[in-house]
Protein backbone atom coordinates (compact mmCIF):
# COMPACT_ATOMS: atom_id res chain seq x y z
CA UNK A 1 0.00 0.00 0.00
CA UNK A 2 2.51 2.46 1.20
CA UNK A 3 4.81 1.27 -1.60
CA UNK A 4 2.14 2.67 -4.42
CA UNK A 5 2.05 5.54 -2.81
CA UNK A 6 5.94 6.02 -2.71
CA UNK A 7 6.30 5.23 -6.56
CA UNK A 8 5.52 8.25 -8.23
CA UNK A 9 7.27 10.25 -5.68
CA UNK A 10 10.26 8.26 -6.34
CA UNK A 11 9.33 8.26 -10.10
CA UNK A 12 9.55 11.63 -10.22
CA UNK A 13 12.24 12.32 -7.43
CA UNK A 14 14.60 10.20 -10.04
CA UNK A 15 12.73 12.43 -13.17
CA UNK A 16 14.11 15.38 -11.52
CA UNK A 17 17.56 14.38 -10.88
CA UNK A 18 17.76 13.33 -14.62
CA UNK A 19 16.68 16.83 -15.48
CA UNK A 20 18.74 18.31 -13.92
CA UNK A 21 21.65 16.43 -14.97
CA UNK A 22 20.75 17.07 -18.39
CA UNK A 23 20.04 21.13 -17.62
CA UNK A 24 23.80 21.15 -16.00
CA UNK A 25 25.42 19.40 -18.81
CA UNK A 26 23.85 22.03 -21.27
CA UNK A 27 25.25 24.85 -19.37
CA UNK A 28 28.33 23.07 -18.84
CA UNK A 29 28.70 22.65 -22.93
CA UNK A 30 27.74 26.32 -23.44
CA UNK A 31 30.17 27.60 -21.19
CA UNK A 32 32.94 25.80 -22.88
CA UNK A 33 31.82 27.01 -26.20
CA UNK A 34 32.22 30.21 -25.12
CA UNK A 35 35.52 29.55 -23.46
CA UNK A 36 37.08 28.30 -26.97
CA UNK A 37 35.85 31.18 -28.72
CA UNK A 38 37.78 33.75 -25.80
CA UNK A 39 40.95 31.72 -27.09
CA UNK A 40 40.51 32.29 -30.70
CA UNK A 41 39.89 35.88 -29.85
CA UNK A 42 43.43 36.03 -27.77
CA UNK A 43 45.37 34.53 -30.66
CA UNK A 44 43.87 36.59 -33.32
CA UNK A 45 44.52 39.74 -30.86
CA UNK A 46 48.41 38.32 -30.88
CA UNK A 47 48.90 38.34 -34.23
CA UNK A 48 47.22 41.85 -34.68
CA UNK A 49 50.72 42.92 -32.11
CA UNK A 50 52.75 40.73 -33.47
CA UNK A 51 52.70 42.15 -37.01
CA UNK A 52 53.71 45.39 -36.94
CA UNK A 53 57.07 44.40 -35.38
CA UNK A 54 57.27 42.05 -38.49
CA UNK A 55 56.24 44.99 -40.86
CA UNK A 56 58.95 47.27 -39.31
CA UNK A 57 61.85 44.38 -39.41
CA UNK A 58 61.70 43.26 -42.97
CA UNK A 59 60.47 46.56 -44.55
CA UNK A 60 64.79 47.52 -44.07
CA UNK A 61 65.52 44.32 -46.74
CA UNK A 62 62.10 44.38 -48.70
CA UNK A 63 62.62 47.64 -50.28
CA UNK A 64 60.56 46.88 -53.53
CA UNK A 65 57.52 45.05 -51.81
CA UNK A 66 55.79 48.46 -50.90
CA UNK A 67 52.45 47.41 -51.51
CA UNK A 68 52.41 44.47 -49.99
CA UNK A 69 53.18 46.07 -46.63
CA UNK A 70 50.81 48.18 -47.16
CA UNK A 71 48.10 45.58 -48.22
CA UNK A 72 49.07 43.91 -44.40
CA UNK A 73 48.84 46.93 -42.59
CA UNK A 74 45.46 47.98 -44.22
CA UNK A 75 43.81 44.18 -43.63
CA UNK A 76 45.02 44.23 -39.98
CA UNK A 77 43.08 47.36 -39.33
CA UNK A 78 40.06 46.06 -40.86
CA UNK A 79 40.51 42.94 -38.85
CA UNK A 80 41.07 44.77 -35.60
CA UNK A 81 37.55 46.80 -36.58
CA UNK A 82 35.47 44.09 -37.41
CA UNK A 83 32.54 43.23 -35.08
CA UNK A 84 30.02 40.23 -35.79
CA UNK A 85 31.34 36.85 -36.57
CA UNK A 86 30.81 36.75 -40.01
CA UNK A 87 33.27 40.31 -40.18
CA UNK A 88 35.66 39.02 -37.95
CA UNK A 89 35.84 35.52 -39.86
CA UNK A 90 35.97 37.12 -43.01
CA UNK A 91 38.51 39.90 -42.41
CA UNK A 92 40.78 37.57 -40.26
CA UNK A 93 40.93 35.17 -43.19
CA UNK A 94 42.08 37.58 -45.75
CA UNK A 95 44.69 38.58 -43.22
CA UNK A 96 45.93 35.18 -43.45
CA UNK A 97 46.04 34.95 -46.55
CA UNK A 98 48.34 38.06 -46.96
CA UNK A 99 50.35 36.64 -44.54
CA UNK A 100 51.07 33.08 -46.34
CA UNK A 101 51.60 34.81 -48.91
CA UNK A 102 54.08 37.23 -47.70
CA UNK A 103 55.91 34.30 -45.82
CA UNK A 104 56.19 32.97 -49.76
CA UNK A 105 57.63 36.68 -51.07
CA UNK A 106 60.45 36.35 -47.79
CA UNK A 107 61.89 32.82 -49.65
CA UNK A 108 63.25 35.79 -52.43
CA UNK A 109 65.12 37.83 -49.64
CA UNK A 110 68.00 35.22 -48.00
CA UNK A 111 69.68 38.04 -46.15
CA UNK A 112 66.14 38.70 -44.69
CA UNK A 113 66.02 35.11 -43.79
CA UNK A 114 69.47 35.29 -42.43
CA UNK A 115 68.78 37.69 -39.50
CA UNK A 116 67.84 35.83 -36.27
CA UNK A 117 65.14 38.61 -35.26
CA UNK A 118 63.56 38.23 -38.12
CA UNK A 119 63.62 34.50 -37.83
CA UNK A 120 62.28 34.76 -33.93
CA UNK A 121 59.47 36.45 -35.13
CA UNK A 122 58.76 34.65 -38.08
CA UNK A 123 58.32 31.49 -35.92
CA UNK A 124 55.92 33.43 -33.49
CA UNK A 125 54.02 34.38 -36.36
CA UNK A 126 54.03 31.08 -37.54
CA UNK A 127 52.69 29.79 -34.41
CA UNK A 128 50.26 32.02 -34.19
CA UNK A 129 48.68 31.31 -37.38
CA UNK A 130 49.14 27.50 -35.95
CA UNK A 131 47.09 28.50 -32.84
CA UNK A 132 44.26 31.18 -34.15
CA UNK A 133 43.52 27.62 -36.67
CA UNK A 134 44.23 25.16 -33.92
CA UNK A 135 41.75 27.54 -31.16
CA UNK A 136 38.94 27.58 -34.21
CA UNK A 137 39.18 23.71 -34.42
CA UNK A 138 39.33 23.44 -30.69
CA UNK A 139 35.87 26.13 -31.16
CA UNK A 140 34.48 24.11 -33.69
CA UNK A 141 34.84 20.83 -31.99
CA UNK A 142 32.91 22.54 -28.87
CA UNK A 143 30.39 23.55 -30.94
CA UNK A 144 29.62 20.14 -32.89
CA UNK A 145 29.58 19.14 -29.46
CA UNK A 146 27.05 21.21 -28.17
CA UNK A 147 24.81 21.21 -30.89
CA UNK A 148 24.71 17.65 -31.11
CA UNK A 149 23.65 17.69 -27.15
CA UNK A 150 20.82 20.15 -28.01
CA UNK A 151 19.40 18.37 -31.17
CA UNK A 152 19.34 15.44 -29.93
CA UNK A 153 16.70 13.45 -27.83
CA UNK A 154 16.09 13.73 -24.67
CA UNK A 155 18.31 16.46 -23.52
CA UNK A 156 16.66 18.31 -26.89
CA UNK A 157 13.34 18.56 -24.28
CA UNK A 158 15.29 20.67 -21.87
CA UNK A 159 17.03 22.56 -24.40
CA UNK A 160 13.60 23.46 -25.55
CA UNK A 161 12.52 24.02 -22.50
CA UNK A 162 15.57 26.43 -21.03
CA UNK A 163 15.72 28.21 -24.52
CA UNK A 164 19.18 26.97 -25.38
CA UNK A 165 20.67 28.17 -28.84
CA UNK A 166 22.75 26.49 -30.91
CA UNK A 167 25.88 28.14 -31.73
CA UNK A 168 27.51 28.92 -35.08
CA UNK A 169 30.64 27.03 -36.23
CA UNK A 170 33.32 29.52 -37.02
CA UNK A 171 34.25 29.16 -40.78
CA UNK A 172 37.32 31.21 -42.40
CA UNK A 173 35.70 31.72 -45.43
CA UNK A 174 38.65 33.48 -47.77
CA UNK A 175 39.76 32.22 -51.51
CA UNK A 176 42.85 32.63 -50.77
CA UNK A 177 43.44 30.15 -47.88
CA UNK A 178 41.60 27.34 -49.99
CA UNK A 179 43.48 27.20 -53.11
CA UNK A 180 47.10 26.33 -51.09
CA UNK A 181 50.47 27.20 -53.38
CA UNK A 182 51.94 24.63 -54.21
CA UNK A 183 55.99 25.30 -53.13
CA UNK A 184 59.09 23.60 -54.55
CA UNK A 185 62.72 23.94 -53.84
CA UNK A 186 64.13 21.58 -56.82
CA UNK B 1 37.18 12.84 -27.39
CA UNK B 2 35.13 13.08 -23.81
CA UNK B 3 33.70 10.68 -24.36
CA UNK B 4 36.75 8.68 -24.69
CA UNK B 5 38.42 9.71 -21.26
CA UNK B 6 35.04 8.38 -19.73
CA UNK B 7 35.00 4.85 -21.59
CA UNK B 8 38.79 4.92 -20.92
CA UNK B 9 38.57 5.07 -17.16
CA UNK B 10 35.86 2.52 -17.64
CA UNK B 11 38.25 0.05 -18.89
CA UNK B 12 40.75 0.83 -16.69
CA UNK B 13 38.29 0.19 -14.07
CA UNK B 14 38.42 -3.30 -15.27
CA UNK B 15 42.03 -4.00 -15.82
CA UNK B 16 41.91 -2.87 -12.57
CA UNK B 17 39.90 -5.45 -10.93
CA UNK B 18 41.12 -8.16 -13.18
CA UNK B 19 44.48 -7.90 -12.25
CA UNK B 20 43.83 -7.19 -8.81
CA UNK B 21 41.91 -10.93 -9.00
CA UNK B 22 44.85 -12.40 -9.67
CA UNK B 23 46.80 -10.48 -7.24
CA UNK B 24 44.82 -11.38 -4.97
CA UNK B 25 44.28 -15.40 -5.80
CA UNK B 26 47.71 -15.18 -6.11
CA UNK B 27 48.54 -14.10 -2.40
CA UNK B 28 45.79 -16.19 -1.10
CA UNK B 29 47.67 -19.73 -2.82
CA UNK B 30 50.68 -18.26 -1.91
CA UNK B 31 50.13 -17.72 1.76
CA UNK B 32 48.13 -21.07 2.00
CA UNK B 33 51.64 -23.16 0.55
CA UNK B 34 53.42 -21.16 3.30
CA UNK B 35 51.13 -21.89 6.63
CA UNK B 36 48.37 -23.71 5.72
CA UNK B 37 44.91 -23.23 5.98
CA UNK B 38 45.39 -19.77 7.43
CA UNK B 39 48.02 -18.77 5.90
CA UNK B 40 45.69 -17.92 2.85
CA UNK B 41 43.79 -15.04 4.60
CA UNK B 42 47.01 -13.05 5.52
CA UNK B 43 49.00 -14.11 2.23
CA UNK B 44 45.59 -12.17 0.70
CA UNK B 45 46.23 -9.12 2.79
CA UNK B 46 50.07 -9.31 2.58
CA UNK B 47 49.78 -9.13 -1.02
CA UNK B 48 47.14 -6.16 -1.12
CA UNK B 49 49.17 -4.27 1.24
CA UNK B 50 51.90 -4.45 -1.03
CA UNK B 51 50.09 -3.42 -3.82
CA UNK B 52 48.44 -0.24 -1.76
CA UNK B 53 51.81 0.54 -1.05
CA UNK B 54 53.32 0.60 -4.32
CA UNK B 55 50.09 2.33 -5.74
CA UNK B 56 50.18 5.11 -3.60
CA UNK B 57 54.02 6.05 -4.33
CA UNK B 58 53.70 5.82 -7.92
CA UNK B 59 50.75 7.63 -7.86
CA UNK B 60 52.15 10.71 -5.88
CA UNK B 61 55.24 10.61 -7.45
CA UNK B 62 55.75 8.69 -10.50
CA UNK B 63 56.33 11.17 -12.47
CA UNK B 64 59.23 12.70 -10.97
CA UNK B 65 60.52 9.46 -10.40
CA UNK B 66 60.01 8.77 -14.21
CA UNK B 67 61.62 12.31 -14.91
CA UNK B 68 64.76 12.00 -13.22
CA UNK B 69 65.12 8.43 -13.93
CA UNK B 70 65.12 9.51 -17.63
CA UNK B 71 67.70 12.12 -16.97
CA UNK B 72 65.58 14.84 -18.13
CA UNK B 73 65.53 18.69 -17.26
CA UNK B 74 63.04 20.84 -17.53
CA UNK B 75 63.47 23.98 -20.09
CA UNK B 76 62.11 27.67 -20.43
CA UNK B 77 60.61 28.78 -23.43
CA UNK B 78 63.58 30.88 -24.43
CA UNK B 79 65.85 27.74 -24.32
CA UNK B 80 63.68 26.27 -27.26
CA UNK B 81 60.68 28.64 -28.48
CA UNK B 82 59.64 26.16 -31.23
CA UNK B 83 59.01 23.20 -29.07
CA UNK B 84 57.33 25.98 -26.41
CA UNK B 85 54.79 26.51 -29.68
CA UNK B 86 54.32 23.29 -30.64
CA UNK B 87 53.43 22.29 -27.34
CA UNK B 88 51.52 25.10 -26.99
CA UNK B 89 49.45 24.42 -30.21
CA UNK B 90 48.59 21.27 -29.03
CA UNK B 91 47.47 22.17 -25.69
CA UNK B 92 44.98 24.57 -27.84
CA UNK B 93 43.93 22.03 -30.10
CA UNK B 94 43.06 19.73 -27.38
CA UNK B 95 41.21 21.96 -25.00
CA UNK B 96 43.93 21.97 -21.98
CA UNK B 97 43.43 24.31 -19.37
CA UNK B 98 46.93 24.02 -18.03
CA UNK B 99 50.08 23.98 -20.51
CA UNK B 100 52.30 20.52 -19.82
CA UNK B 101 55.36 20.96 -18.32
CA UNK B 102 58.40 20.58 -20.87
CA UNK B 103 61.62 18.31 -20.43
CA UNK B 104 64.56 17.70 -22.87
CA UNK B 105 66.45 14.54 -22.00
CA UNK B 106 69.96 14.29 -22.78
CA UNK B 107 70.24 11.45 -25.58
CA UNK B 108 70.93 11.61 -29.10
CA UNK B 109 68.51 8.82 -29.63
CA UNK B 110 65.00 10.41 -31.10
CA UNK B 111 62.09 9.58 -28.59
CA UNK B 112 59.46 11.08 -26.42
CA UNK B 113 57.77 10.45 -23.65
CA UNK B 114 54.81 11.84 -21.37
CA UNK B 115 53.91 11.54 -18.21
CA UNK B 116 51.43 13.16 -15.16
CA UNK B 117 48.55 12.04 -13.19
CA UNK B 118 46.11 14.80 -14.26
CA UNK B 119 46.14 17.09 -16.97
CA UNK B 120 46.42 19.65 -14.96
CA UNK B 121 49.70 18.47 -13.62
CA UNK B 122 51.46 16.39 -16.83
CA UNK B 123 54.76 16.69 -18.61
CA UNK B 124 56.44 16.07 -21.87
CA UNK B 125 59.54 15.02 -22.29
CA UNK B 126 61.56 14.92 -25.76
CA UNK B 127 65.05 13.92 -26.11
CA UNK B 128 67.80 16.14 -28.02
CA UNK B 129 68.04 13.57 -30.60
CA UNK B 130 64.35 14.32 -31.57
CA UNK B 131 64.54 17.91 -31.61
CA UNK B 132 67.51 18.15 -33.95
CA UNK B 133 66.35 16.07 -36.76
CA UNK B 134 62.37 16.59 -37.16
CA UNK B 135 60.81 19.50 -38.96
CA UNK B 136 57.92 21.50 -37.46
CA UNK B 137 55.12 19.04 -38.76
CA UNK B 138 56.94 15.96 -37.54
CA UNK B 139 57.90 17.50 -34.01
CA UNK B 140 54.20 18.65 -33.90
CA UNK B 141 53.06 15.08 -34.71
CA UNK B 142 55.09 13.50 -32.02
CA UNK B 143 54.01 16.38 -29.13
CA UNK B 144 50.26 15.39 -30.88
CA UNK B 145 50.81 11.83 -29.52
CA UNK B 146 52.01 12.98 -26.49
CA UNK B 147 49.59 14.82 -25.26
CA UNK B 148 46.59 12.49 -26.57
CA UNK B 149 48.27 10.23 -24.15
CA UNK B 150 47.70 12.87 -21.41
CA UNK B 151 43.95 13.75 -22.84
CA UNK B 152 43.02 10.38 -22.67
CA UNK B 153 44.30 9.79 -19.41
CA UNK B 154 46.42 6.70 -20.30
CA UNK B 155 49.37 7.54 -17.80
CA UNK B 156 47.22 6.61 -15.18
CA UNK B 157 45.91 3.71 -16.54
CA UNK B 158 49.41 2.50 -17.92
CA UNK B 159 51.09 3.35 -14.10
CA UNK B 160 48.40 1.45 -12.56
CA UNK B 161 48.49 -1.50 -14.82
CA UNK B 162 52.42 -1.37 -14.37
CA UNK B 163 51.85 -1.27 -10.39
CA UNK B 164 50.25 -4.55 -10.77
CA UNK B 165 51.75 -6.13 -12.91
CA UNK B 166 55.27 -5.06 -10.70
CA UNK B 167 53.35 -6.74 -7.55
CA UNK B 168 52.34 -9.99 -9.09
CA UNK B 169 55.69 -10.75 -10.38
CA UNK B 170 57.41 -9.18 -7.20
CA UNK B 171 55.25 -11.52 -5.27
CA UNK B 172 56.04 -14.89 -7.69
CA UNK B 173 59.87 -13.96 -7.34
CA UNK B 174 59.74 -13.66 -3.21
CA UNK B 175 57.41 -16.84 -3.46
CA UNK B 176 59.93 -18.85 -5.79
CA UNK B 177 63.00 -17.86 -4.59
CA UNK B 178 62.46 -18.77 -0.66
CA UNK B 179 60.84 -22.06 -2.11
CA UNK B 180 64.63 -22.62 -3.65
CA UNK B 181 66.56 -21.31 -0.60
CA UNK B 182 64.27 -22.41 2.73
CA UNK B 183 64.00 -26.02 1.26
CA UNK B 184 62.62 -28.61 2.96
CA UNK B 185 62.81 -28.61 6.52
CA UNK B 186 60.00 -26.07 7.29
CA UNK B 187 57.75 -27.65 4.95
CA UNK B 188 58.29 -31.07 6.40
CA UNK B 189 57.32 -30.21 9.55
CA UNK B 190 54.11 -29.01 8.68
CA UNK B 191 53.61 -31.88 6.83
CA UNK B 192 53.59 -34.33 9.44
CA UNK B 193 51.23 -32.46 11.21
CA UNK B 194 48.61 -33.60 8.88
CA UNK B 195 46.16 -32.25 5.90
CA UNK B 196 49.92 -33.52 4.01
CA UNK B 197 48.17 -34.40 0.63
CA UNK B 198 45.96 -30.93 0.70
CA UNK B 199 49.42 -29.01 1.28
CA UNK B 200 50.87 -30.61 -1.60
CA UNK B 201 48.33 -29.66 -3.76
CA UNK B 202 48.11 -25.93 -2.60
CA UNK B 203 52.04 -26.29 -2.74
CA UNK B 204 52.07 -26.98 -6.59
CA UNK B 205 49.39 -25.03 -6.92
CA UNK B 206 50.61 -21.79 -5.87
CA UNK B 207 53.89 -22.66 -7.64
CA UNK B 208 51.99 -23.32 -10.76
CA UNK B 209 50.14 -19.67 -10.65
CA UNK B 210 53.47 -18.15 -9.43
CA UNK B 211 55.06 -19.04 -12.50
CA UNK B 212 51.89 -18.46 -14.75
CA UNK B 213 51.02 -15.34 -13.29
CA UNK B 214 53.64 -13.19 -14.07
CA UNK B 215 53.87 -14.34 -17.78
CA UNK B 216 49.73 -13.69 -18.52
CA UNK B 217 50.11 -10.33 -16.55
CA UNK B 218 52.74 -9.09 -18.63
CA UNK B 219 51.34 -10.48 -21.93
CA UNK B 220 47.97 -8.07 -20.83
CA UNK B 221 50.46 -5.18 -20.14
CA UNK B 222 51.94 -5.29 -23.44
CA UNK B 223 48.16 -6.46 -25.50
CA UNK B 224 46.94 -2.81 -23.54
CA UNK B 225 50.54 -1.17 -24.20
CA UNK B 226 49.80 -1.32 -27.96
CA UNK B 227 45.89 -0.58 -28.21
CA UNK B 228 46.83 2.53 -25.64
CA UNK B 229 49.40 3.89 -28.89
CA UNK B 230 47.15 2.96 -31.74
CA UNK B 231 44.63 5.00 -29.89
CA UNK B 232 47.09 7.64 -29.26
CA UNK B 233 47.53 7.67 -32.85
CA UNK B 234 44.46 8.33 -33.84
CA UNK B 235 43.82 11.33 -31.16
CA UNK B 236 47.25 12.39 -32.40
CA UNK B 237 45.92 13.09 -36.13
CA UNK B 238 42.51 14.52 -35.07
CA UNK B 239 44.11 17.05 -33.21
CA UNK B 240 46.55 17.79 -35.86
CA UNK B 241 44.62 17.07 -38.94
CA UNK B 242 48.21 15.74 -40.48
CA UNK B 243 48.37 12.26 -40.24
CA UNK B 244 51.40 13.03 -42.59
CA UNK B 245 53.93 14.80 -39.98
CA UNK B 246 53.38 12.10 -37.30
CA UNK B 247 54.04 9.47 -40.11
CA UNK B 248 57.21 10.37 -41.24
CA UNK B 249 58.28 11.69 -37.95
CA UNK B 250 57.60 7.75 -37.25
CA UNK B 251 59.73 6.86 -40.20
CA UNK B 252 62.63 8.87 -38.93
CA UNK B 253 62.60 7.32 -35.09
CA UNK B 254 62.43 3.97 -36.95
CA UNK B 255 65.47 4.46 -39.42
CA UNK B 256 67.43 5.59 -36.22
CA UNK B 257 69.74 3.14 -34.74
CA UNK B 258 70.82 4.62 -31.47
CA UNK B 259 69.25 2.70 -27.79
CA UNK B 260 67.99 4.88 -25.31
CA UNK B 261 70.51 4.43 -22.85
CA UNK B 262 68.10 5.04 -19.69
CA UNK B 263 65.03 3.11 -20.40
CA UNK B 264 64.43 -0.24 -19.28
CA UNK B 265 61.16 -2.67 -20.51
CA UNK B 266 59.05 -1.40 -17.35
CA UNK B 267 59.24 2.28 -18.29
CA UNK B 268 59.07 1.48 -22.41
CA UNK B 269 55.86 1.27 -22.79
CA UNK B 270 55.59 5.28 -22.00
CA UNK B 271 57.76 6.27 -25.08
CA UNK B 272 56.43 6.95 -28.12
CA UNK B 273 58.52 4.11 -30.11
CA UNK B 274 60.54 1.01 -28.39
CA UNK B 275 63.42 2.64 -27.28
CA UNK B 276 65.09 -0.87 -26.75
CA UNK B 277 66.05 -1.47 -30.27
CA UNK B 278 65.10 -5.45 -31.29
CA UNK B 279 67.58 -6.17 -33.47
CA UNK B 280 65.96 -8.27 -36.33
CA UNK B 281 63.53 -9.28 -34.15
CA UNK B 282 60.31 -10.47 -35.75
CA UNK B 283 58.79 -11.26 -32.71
CA UNK B 284 57.48 -8.19 -32.53
CA UNK B 285 54.06 -9.20 -31.98
CA UNK B 286 52.98 -10.36 -28.31
CA UNK B 287 56.12 -9.44 -26.89
CA UNK B 288 56.11 -5.87 -27.29
CA UNK B 289 54.82 -3.15 -25.73
CA UNK B 290 54.58 -0.85 -29.04
CA UNK B 291 52.91 -1.65 -32.34
CA UNK B 292 55.01 -2.39 -34.93
CA UNK B 293 56.58 1.02 -36.33
CA UNK B 294 55.77 0.14 -39.96
CA UNK B 295 52.11 -0.34 -39.85
CA UNK B 296 51.36 2.54 -37.51
CA UNK B 297 53.73 4.26 -40.32
CA UNK B 298 51.40 2.70 -43.53
CA UNK B 299 48.05 3.19 -41.31
CA UNK B 300 48.61 6.85 -40.75
CA UNK B 301 49.66 7.22 -44.45
CA UNK B 302 46.51 5.18 -45.65
CA UNK B 303 44.16 8.39 -44.21
CA UNK B 304 43.88 10.34 -47.19
CA UNK B 305 40.58 10.50 -47.20
CA UNK B 306 39.85 12.42 -43.60
CA UNK B 307 41.54 12.46 -39.94
CA UNK B 308 38.59 11.38 -37.89
CA UNK B 309 38.73 7.84 -35.73
CA UNK B 310 36.32 6.46 -38.32
CA UNK B 311 38.96 7.20 -41.06
CA UNK B 312 41.49 5.65 -38.83
CA UNK B 313 39.84 2.83 -38.12
CA UNK B 314 39.10 2.36 -41.29
CA UNK B 315 43.04 2.35 -42.63
CA UNK B 316 43.37 0.02 -39.65
CA UNK B 317 41.16 -2.65 -41.18
CA UNK B 318 42.69 -1.90 -44.55
CA UNK B 319 46.50 -2.30 -43.03
CA UNK B 320 46.30 -4.95 -40.89
CA UNK B 321 43.26 -7.37 -42.36
CA UNK B 322 41.35 -7.83 -39.40
CA UNK B 323 38.43 -5.83 -37.58
CA UNK B 324 40.58 -4.35 -34.85
CA UNK B 325 38.41 -2.63 -32.35
CA UNK B 326 40.78 0.32 -31.56
CA UNK B 327 38.68 3.10 -30.65
CA UNK B 328 35.82 2.34 -28.04
CA UNK B 329 32.00 3.21 -30.01
CA UNK B 330 31.86 6.44 -28.06
CA UNK B 331 34.42 7.55 -30.59
CA UNK B 332 33.28 6.23 -33.25
CA UNK B 333 29.90 8.31 -32.90
CA UNK B 334 31.18 10.78 -34.37
CA UNK B 335 28.92 11.57 -37.75
CA UNK B 336 30.61 14.96 -38.73
CA UNK B 337 33.80 14.47 -41.60
CA UNK B 338 36.98 15.75 -40.59
CA UNK B 339 38.76 16.53 -43.25
CA UNK B 340 43.12 16.68 -43.80
CA UNK B 341 44.67 19.67 -44.27
CA UNK B 342 47.90 20.72 -46.53
CA UNK B 343 51.21 20.61 -44.97
CA UNK B 344 52.16 23.66 -42.83
CA UNK B 345 55.96 24.22 -43.28
CA UNK B 346 57.37 24.35 -46.72
CA UNK B 347 59.08 21.12 -47.28
CA UNK B 348 62.92 21.81 -45.54
CA UNK B 349 65.85 20.82 -47.35
CA UNK B 350 67.20 18.20 -45.23
CA UNK B 351 70.02 19.13 -42.83
CA UNK B 352 73.45 17.08 -43.06
CA UNK B 353 73.66 14.89 -40.24
CA UNK B 354 76.55 16.77 -39.06
CA UNK B 355 74.37 20.22 -38.58
CA UNK B 356 72.02 17.97 -36.67
CA UNK B 357 74.25 16.97 -34.34
CA UNK B 358 75.48 19.57 -33.97
CA UNK B 359 72.11 21.14 -32.97
CA UNK B 360 71.21 18.37 -30.87
CA UNK B 361 74.62 19.12 -29.32
CA UNK B 362 74.67 22.52 -28.35
CA UNK B 363 70.79 21.90 -26.97
CA UNK B 364 72.16 19.32 -24.74
CA UNK B 365 74.65 21.79 -23.74
CA UNK B 366 72.17 24.70 -23.07
CA UNK B 367 70.30 22.63 -20.87
CA UNK B 368 73.67 21.60 -18.68
CA UNK B 369 74.46 25.36 -18.54
CA UNK B 370 77.13 25.66 -20.64
CA UNK B 371 77.98 29.07 -21.65
CA UNK B 372 78.47 29.90 -25.34
CA UNK B 373 81.31 32.35 -25.83
CA UNK B 374 82.38 34.22 -29.36
CA UNK B 375 86.31 34.83 -29.36
CA UNK B 376 86.97 37.72 -32.06
CA UNK B 377 87.81 35.27 -34.48
CA UNK B 378 84.40 33.60 -35.12
CA UNK B 379 85.13 30.47 -33.34
CA UNK B 380 82.23 29.78 -30.89
CA UNK B 381 83.20 28.25 -27.93
CA UNK B 382 81.21 25.80 -25.08
CA UNK B 383 82.10 26.32 -21.67
CA UNK B 384 81.06 24.15 -19.41
CA UNK B 385 79.17 25.46 -16.13
CA UNK B 386 82.18 24.49 -13.87
CA UNK B 387 85.43 25.77 -15.28
CA UNK B 388 87.01 27.32 -12.85
CA UNK B 389 89.63 29.25 -14.87
CA UNK B 390 88.49 32.94 -15.43
CA UNK B 391 90.17 33.46 -18.89
CA UNK B 392 92.07 30.60 -21.26
CA UNK B 393 93.45 30.79 -24.49
CA UNK B 394 90.97 30.41 -27.59
CA UNK B 395 91.47 27.13 -29.50
CA UNK B 396 91.57 29.28 -32.82
CA UNK B 397 93.54 31.78 -32.50
CA UNK B 398 95.13 32.29 -29.42
CA UNK B 399 94.03 35.30 -27.95
CA UNK B 400 93.17 35.19 -24.64
CA UNK B 401 89.17 34.67 -23.51
CA UNK B 402 87.63 35.87 -20.39
CA UNK B 403 84.59 33.84 -18.90
CA UNK B 404 82.13 36.55 -17.22
CA UNK B 405 81.25 35.24 -14.01
CA UNK B 406 77.65 34.95 -14.75
CA UNK B 407 76.01 34.64 -18.65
Amino acid sequence: MLLVLLLPVIIIVILAFVVVGMYNSLVGLRNQVKNAWAQIDVQLKRRHDLIPNLVETAKGYMVHERTTFENITAARSRAMQADSVGDKARAEGELSGLMSKFFLVVENYPDLKANQNFLALQEELTSTENKIAFSRQAYNDQVLFYNNKIQMFPSSIIAGMFNFQQSEFFEITDAAERNVPKVSFS
Amino acid sequence: MWELIRANRRKSMMLFLLMGASLIVLGYAIGAAWAPPDGGWIGLMAASALWMFLSMISYFSGDAILLSASGAKEITRDMHPQLFNVAEEMKIAAGLTVMPKIYVIDEAAPNAFATGRRPEKSAIAVTAGLLGRMNRDELQGVVAHETSHILNRDILFMTFAGVMLGSITLLSQVFLHNLFFMGGGRYRSRESRGGGQGAAIVMIAAVVLAILAPIMAQLLYFAISRKREYLADASAVRLTRYPEGLASALEKISMSTEDLSKANSITAPLYIANPIKQKGARLQNLTSTHPPLHDRIKILRAMAQGAGYLDYQEAVSKITGHRASIIPKSGLAETASIPVRAAGAPAEAPSSLKSQNRAIGNLIRTVNQFKFLTCACGLTIKVPPDLRKSSFPCPGCGKTVTVPASL
